[in-house]
């Protein structure tokens, strides 16, 4: 979807403020942010690529104006609800009010360590060859879905070269909205800044993005 | 239509409310989650101190000094990332498909992800809020030598820039150029050069003098 989070070329959001010595969390309620987040993506419920979908769908505005943490709150809320975990009158009490829906799992604090550590791969195996080969052209297809994809506006329509095949993974396009995994050769795209910025663009520049094989078609 | 109207600020109001004290509504939600068993506060600890103390850019920073002094392990890391860095202990979340991009003589690489929040935490930890914020994630793909200008680094015109977009589920990780003036110094002395942002592209590797 072209939601608020697809941001690359956007304009007006000032300059980059790196802050000197920043600590890990800012504030108490992001510590836990983090911990609710990843515990409740150890449900079993949703998939990364439906967390993603879920904080793109956040109003524009809120989007651009809310901290990361914040995104990741709003999103989680909505897949809470969307899978029956709480209903929206218990998210606004803050209390337990009705039984909803079981989990396959309840990361407990013995399990965190083994969870992280291992995190969770999305290379999947595919039976087909990679229909492009390093050093192939290639376009990006112009498209603009009002479901999740991970083709960004900027690169769209755009000419590339193939840098690398990077293996075979869950194409999110489809897993975001429960249609299964599909995996798809992903490739390392590359292409001038000229191709993407046009006129004025800094000449060294040069930019790639990781780009599942139905995003792209042979030039 | 006007009763709509009126029902739907009104609707925005009460919205805007909720989120307008984050440390309430998490507390709220962690409370809510907990009362229906859904959560574990310990776990809760244990992922917070995982990224507080353990995970972070001191993992990634071993990775750069190995790859700085031991050619075998730099063409590891070329190869199979992944592999290479769990040699070191460095496995898991956002680290499960790493991919090493080395700076040059005249290559300079910047890592961000425009879509979302996409980061390297199995080397990195968690990332820091300016790389998960508008102005990072727009800019780095237009004007990334206008960005690096914003940390302090400046870079030479005929110096090439090549901006990684995490679009997928690889996770860069840059490999700064060693700095001159190193020649000797052990893997552990040379960590210390290697900061969190020379990893992102977005800082190089301080000099010995700069360290000390």
């Amino acid at each position: 979807m072209n939601g608020p989070h697809d941001l690359g070329g956007q304009m007006g959001f000032g300059p980059v403020a790196p802050e000197v010595n920043e600590p890990v969390f800012h504030a108490n309620w992001e510590k836990r942010a983090l911990g609710i987040t990843l515990s409740c993506g150890a449900f079993g419920a949703w998939n990364i690529d439906e967390s993603r979908h879920a904080r793109e769908n956040i109003a524009p505005a809120d989007y651009l104006s809310a901290s990361y943490y914040e995104i990741w709150i709003r999103a989680l809320e909505t897949l809470l609800e969307r899978h029956g975990f709480a209903t929206a009158t218990e998210l606004s009490a803050g209390h337990h009010m009705v039984d909803g829906r079981e989990p396959k799992r309840v990361l407990t604090a013995e399990m965190v360590e083994g969870v992280l550590s291992k995190g969770s791969a999305c290379d999947r195996p595919v039976a087909e060859a990679p229909r492009f080969s390093v050093g192939d052209r290639v376009r990006t297809r112009n498209f603009n879905p009002e479901t999740h994809t991970r083709l960004p506006r900027y690169a769209r329509a755009k000419t590339g070269v193939v840098e690398a095949v990077q293996g075979s993974f869950v194409f999110p396009d489809d897993n975001a909205h429960g249609r299964g995994e599909n995996p798809q050769w992903v490739y390392t795209v590359v292409f001038d800044g000229g191709e993407i910025w046009g006129e004025g663009v800094d000449p060294t520049l040069a930019v790639s993005i990781d780009a599942w094989e139905s995003y792209l078609e042979r030039v | 239509m006007p009763s709509h109207h009126h029902d739907h600020d009104h609707h925005d109001h009460d919205h805007d409310n909720r989120y307008s004290d984050m440390q309430a509504r998490v507390k709220a939600l962690e409370t809510l989650l907990t009362e229906k068993g859904l959560i574990d506060p310990a776990a809760l600890d244990a992922i917070v101190e995982t990224y507080e103390t353990k995970v972070g850019p001191r993992n990634g920073a071993h990775v750069v000094a190995k790859a700085w002094t031991d050619p075998d392990f730099a063409a590891w890391l070329r190869k199979d990332a992944t592999a290479a860095i769990a040699s070191l202990g460095y496995t898991g979340r956002q680290g499960e498909h790493m991919r090493a991009v080395f700076n040059t003589a005249d290559t300079h690489n910047v890592v961000v992800c425009t879509l979302c929040s996409c980061y390297p935490w199995s080397v990195l930890g968690l990332p820091p809020v300016w790389y998960k914020a508008p102005a990072y994630r727009s800019r780095a793909v237009i004007d990334p030598r206008g960005v690096l200008e914003e940390f302090g680094v400046t870079l030479a015109q005929d110096m090439k820039i090549r901006v990684w977009d995490s679009t997928a589920e690889l996770r860069y990780l840059v490999i700064p150029e060693r700095p001159a003036g190193t020649e000797g110094m052990t893997a552990e002395e040379l960590a210390v050069l290697v900061t969190r942002d020379s990893m992102i592209g977005t800082g190089l590797a301080k000099t010995p003098e700069a360290s000390s």
